[in-house]
C-alpha cells in the first residue's frame, strides 16, 4: 500500500495493513514535524508532491525492498499539505519474518525516500517560509 | 532545412515554481531537443535556477539524463533537491 494524503495519517491503522499471523516482526518508522531547524522556532511545514511521479517512485523503492529482504507486507504513507508541529509527515510500516530484516528494510525505505521521491516540504517560520535543502 | 519547432509543457513544483512564478510553462524549441538543451534555455531564461543545489528533469514521471531526447507530448517536470519525509 502506498498512499499520499492530506488526512491526519492513522499509525494504528497502517499497521492493521501489513499485520499477518506469518509476520513476527513489524517494524514501523514514524516521521513527524519537528518544533525546530538549527534553533530557530518551525511552526508548521507545508509538503507538495509531484503526486504521480512520487506514487511511482515509491514503487520502484517497495519493489526493491521485496526483492532484497523477506518482505511480507510494505505500507508507506506520506503526507500533503499543510502539518503543524507534532503532526504525522510520513509512516512507513514493514512485516517480515524476522525483526533484523524488518529494521533494515524500513530503513532502506525511508532513506531511499528522503533522495528520490519527488516530495518537497516548506519550513514556516513566523518571520517567512523556507523550502528544505533547495539552496547550498 | 526547416527548423521543426515543438512545444513543450514544464509543470514546476516546490522553489521552481516560485523561481517560475507558475506551475507550468510552456516553451517552444527547435527540434531536435534534449534534457541539456532544455537546461540551457531554462538557465538563460530564469538563471536563479543555476542558484539551486541541484535540478533534475523527469520526462513522463522518469528522471531523465542529459541526453534525453524529447518530443511533443512529454511530460516534462522541474525536479529541485526532494525533501520529503
Amino acid at each position: 500500500m502506498i498512499r499520499l494524503t492530506k488526512e491526519n495519517i492513522d499509525i494504528h491503522q497502517l499497521f492493521e495493513e501489513v499485520n499477518s499471523g506469518s509476520a513476527g516482526g513489524v517494524d514501523i518508522f514514524v516521521g513527524t514535524v519537528r518544533n525546530a531547524t538549527k534553533g530557530k522556532e518551525v511552526i508548521a511545514l507545508e509538503f507538495e508532491a509531484y503526486e504521480k511521479m512520487a506514487i511511482s517512485e515509491l514503487q520502484k523503492i517497495v519493489d526493491t525492498v521485496i526483492s532484497r529482504w523477506p518482505v511480507q507486507k510494505v505500507a508507506v504513507i506520506h503526507a500533503v499539505g499543510y502539518k503543524k508541529v507534532g503532526e504525522i509527515a510520513v509512516a512507513i510500516a514493514v512485516a517480515c519474518p524476522h525483526r533484523n530484516e524488518a529494521f533494515e528494510a524500513c530503513r532502506y525505505i525511508i532513506d531511499t525516500l528522503k533522495e528520490t521521491v519527488p516530495i518537497w516540504k516548506k519550513e514556516i517560520f513566523h518571520d517567512g517560509e523556507v523550502w528544505v535543502s533547495a539552496h547550498p | 532545412m526547416i527548423d521543426r519547432k515543438i512545444a513543450l509543457e514544464i509543470l514546476a513544483f516546490g522553489i521552481t515554481k516560485e523561481v517560475l512564478k507558475a506551475r507550468s510553462i510552456e516553451i517552444e524549441l527547435n527540434e531536435p531537443v534534449n534534457i541539456a538543451h532544455l537546461k540551457e534555455v531554462l538557465l538563460q531564461e530564469y538563471p536563479e535556477l543555476g542558484d539551486l543545489n541541484s535540478l533534475a528533469i523527469a520526462v513522463n514521471s522518469e528522471y531523465a539524463e542529459d541526453d534525453t531526447q524529447l518530443s511533443e507530448h512529454d511530460e516534462v517536470a522541474l525536479i529541485p533537491p526532494v525533501s520529503g519525509g
